[in-house]
C-alpha cells in the first residue's frame, strides 16, 4: 500500500520545484490548487510530470488517461497514481 | 447540406465564446505602408485616425525603406513573380542562394536554408533532425510556433522554467542516458522583451553534450554590437548549432524565415522538412529586397543604433514618467498593469490620443500580468517618441498609476 500522505507530499514538492519560480506562490500551493486550468503548468509541459511520475512509481499512465482534467490538482495526480500502482 | 444547422451552431457557440472570455481578436485595417506614421481605419466602417505605431515589429524602420522598395522592384522585373515550386523542384533561383549565403555571413554559422516563414522553419527542423531516442528540452515561454514544431516530431521532450539555468541543468544531466539532447530557446523573448543568458546555456551545453537551438526573430537585425542577434551580444557566435529566424519582422517584414546553422543540420532540413519539401518557395520580389536589407545592414550598424538610442530613451522615460516597466535592454517594452481590464482602458485611451499599443493579458500572458507591449523602431524619430510619452503620462495620470509599484497597482485595482 502506498502512504497517502507521503504520496501527497512528494507530488507537491515535485510540482513546487518543477514549475513554480516564486517562493510566495509555492507557499500558497495547495493538494486542491488548480495546476493546468489555474495556469501554473501549461499542458505541453504536464509530460514532465508524467515522466516523473511514471519514473518514481514504477507505473505506465496511458496517453489516454493521462488528461488534463486527471492532473488538475494534486490530490487529483495522487488519486491517478494510487490506481494505477494498485490496480484500482 | 453538410455544413448542417447543428455544425453552424457548434461553430458560433464557440465564437461567442471566445467573445465571452474577451478573447476575440478583430483586425485593424490599414491604409498606409508600415512606418512610425499609420492611418488605421478601425472600428471597420469609421474615419481613418493618424496614429504613431508603436506595436510593429519593424525594428529597424525598414519595412517601407526606399532602397528596400527599389530591389523588390527589381527583382520582380529581373526575377519574375512566382515561382509555381517548391524549392527542390524548380523554386530555387540564384538569388535564393546569394540569401542564403548573406544570411550565413551576417549570422556567423556554416549554412542557412531559407523557409516560407520561421513558422514553418520551426515547424519543421526537430522532425527532420531528431527521433524518439532523442531528447527537446525546451524554455518553458517558447514562442508557439516552436511548441508546434516539438509536437510534430518524435523526440522525447521536457522543460525547464524560464531561464532558469540551474533546472537547465537538472534537465540535461537527468537526460544524459539519452542519444541526442537539444536545448530550445527564443533569443528575445517577445512578451517580456528579455533576453536568454546564452553565454551560460553554451557552457552547460558544452558541459553536458547537448546541442542548442535559438529562434532569434525578435533579435535578428538589431541585437548585439552589429546586429547579428543573442548570440552575439552574449559573445557567441560559432557556437550556436541552429538558428532560427524570420525575414518578417526587423529584416523587412515581408515574409520568409530560415534555418541557418550546422552544415549537416541544413542539409537534413532540406532533405526532411517537410515545409521546405512540400510548400511553395519564397517569391523572387521578397528575397531580393531581404537580400538587400542583409546589404544594408552588414555596410552599417546605424539603423541599429539609432534603435538602441530610442530604447534607452523611451526606457528612461517611461521610467522617470512613474511607469512599471519590466527592465532590459531590448525594444519591447512592457508597461506592466497586472489587471486586464486596465490594459484594455489604456490601450484605448492612447488609441485616442494618437498612440496605437495593445494591451496584452491572459492567456496570451500568465495570469495577473496584463500589460502595454511598446515596440520601438529605429522609425521613430524623437517627436514620436516624445508624442507618446505625453500621451502615456496623461492616461496614465487619469487612470492615477502613476508612480505605483506592482503591489500598488494589483491593490487599487485587483487582479
Ligand atoms: C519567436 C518567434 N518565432 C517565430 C515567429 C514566426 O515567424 P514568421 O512570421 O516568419 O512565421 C514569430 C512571429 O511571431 C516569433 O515571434
Amino acid at each position: 500500500m502506498l502512504d497517502e500522505k507521503q504520496l501527497q507530499d512528494a507530488v507537491l514538492t515535485y510540482v513546487k520545484n518543477e514549475y513554480i519560480d516564486d517562493e510566495e506562490e509555492a507557499d500558497e500551493l495547495t493538494p486542491e490548487t488548480p495546476l493546468i486550468s489555474g495556469g501554473i503548468v501549461d499542458s505541453f509541459s504536464m509530460v514532465s510530470l508524467k515522466v516523473f511520475l511514471e519514473k518514481k512509481y514504477a507505473i505506465k499512465i496511458p496517453d489516454e488517461d493521462a488528461t488534463p482534467t486527471a492532473f488538475d490538482t494534486v490530490n487529483k495526480i495522487v488519486k491517478l497514481v494510487k490506481r494505477f500502482k494498485e490496480g484500482k | 447540406m453538410a455544413y448542417s444547422d447543428k455544425v453552424r451552431e457548434h461553430y458560433q457557440k464557440t465564437i461567442k465564446e471566445i467573445r465571452e472570455g474577451g478573447l476575440f481578436k478583430e483586425e485593424r485595417f490599414i491604409h498606409s505602408p508600415q512606418a512610425a506614421d499609420i492611418k488605421v481605419e478601425y472600428p471597420e466602417g469609421s474615419e481613418l485616425a493618424s496614429l504613431i505605431n508603436m506595436c510593429a515589429n519593424n525594428y529597424l524602420g525598414l519595412s517601407s525603406h526606399p532602397e528596400v522598395i527599389k530591389a523588390a522592384h527589381d527583382g520582380l522585373d529581373s526575377r519574375g513573380y512566382g515561382m509555381s515550386s517548391v524549392r527542390f523542384i524548380c523554386g530555387t533561383q540564384d538569388i535564393h542562394r546569394e540569401l542564403q549565403n548573406k544570411l550565413t555571413k551576417f549570422l556567423g554559422t556554416e549554412d542557412t536554408v531559407l523557409f516560407p516563414s520561421c513558422m514553418d522553419a520551426n515547424a519543421g527542423v526537430f522532425e527532420a533532425i531528431l527521433g524518439e531516442e532523442d531528447v527537446i528540452i525546451a524554455d518553458r515561454l517558447v514562442h508557439a510556433s516552436l511548441i508546434d514544431g516539438i509536437r510534430l516530431c518524435k523526440a522525447q521532450y521536457d522543460s525547464f522554467k524560464h531561464m532558469n539555468m540551474d533546472h537547465l541543468e537538472q534537465k540535461l544531466e537527468m537526460h544524459q542516458d539519452k542519444r541526442i539532447r537539444l536545448v530550445v530557446t527564443d533569443g528575445v523573448f517577445s512578451m517580456d522583451g528579455d533576453m536568454a543568458p546564452l553565454d551560460k546555456m553554451v557552457e552547460l551545453c558544452e558541459r553536458y553534450d547537448s546541442m542548442i537551438l535559438l529562434d532569434d526573430s525578435h533579435a535578428t537585425g538589431f541585437i548585439g554590437k552589429t546586429g547579428k542577434g543573442t548570440h552575439e551580444h552574449f559573445g557567441v557566435v560559432g557556437k550556436i548549432d541552429i538558428i532560427t529566424t524570420t525575414l518578417g519582422k526587423a529584416l523587412g517584414g515581408a515574409s520568409g524565415g530560415c534555418v541557418s546553422g550546422r552544415a549537416e543540420i541544413v542539409e537534413m532540413c532540406k532533405q526532411r522538412a517537410r515545409p521546405y519539401l512540400f510548400s511553395n518557395t519564397m517569391p523572387p520580389v521578397i528575397v531580393a529586397a531581404a537580400s538587400k536589407v542583409l546589404d544594408i545592414i552588414s555596410e552599417t550598424t546605424e539603423r541599429r543604433d539609432k534603435l538602441e538610442q530610442n530604447t534607452k530613451y523611451f526606457r528612461e522615460k517611461m521610467t522617470e514618467a512613474g511607469f512599471d516597466i519590466r527592465p532590459g535592454q531590448t525594444p519591447i517594452v512592457p508597461v506592466m498593469l497586472y489587471n486586464a481590464q486596465l490594459s484594455q482602458d489604456m490601450a484605448k485611451d492612447l488609441y485616442a490620443e494618437g498612440i496605437y499599443v495593445i494591451g496584452f493579458f491572459y492567456p496570451v500572458v500568465p495570469q495577473g500580468q496584463a500589460r502595454i507591449r511598446c515596440q520601438l523602431s529605429a522609425a521613430h524619430e524623437r517627436e514620436h517618441l516624445d508624442k507618446a510619452i505625453a500621451a502615456f503620462k496623461k492616461v496614465g495620470a487619469k487612470h492615477g498609476i502613476l508612480g505605483l509599484k506592482k503591489k500598488e497597482i494589483i491593490e487599487k485595482f485587483g487582479l
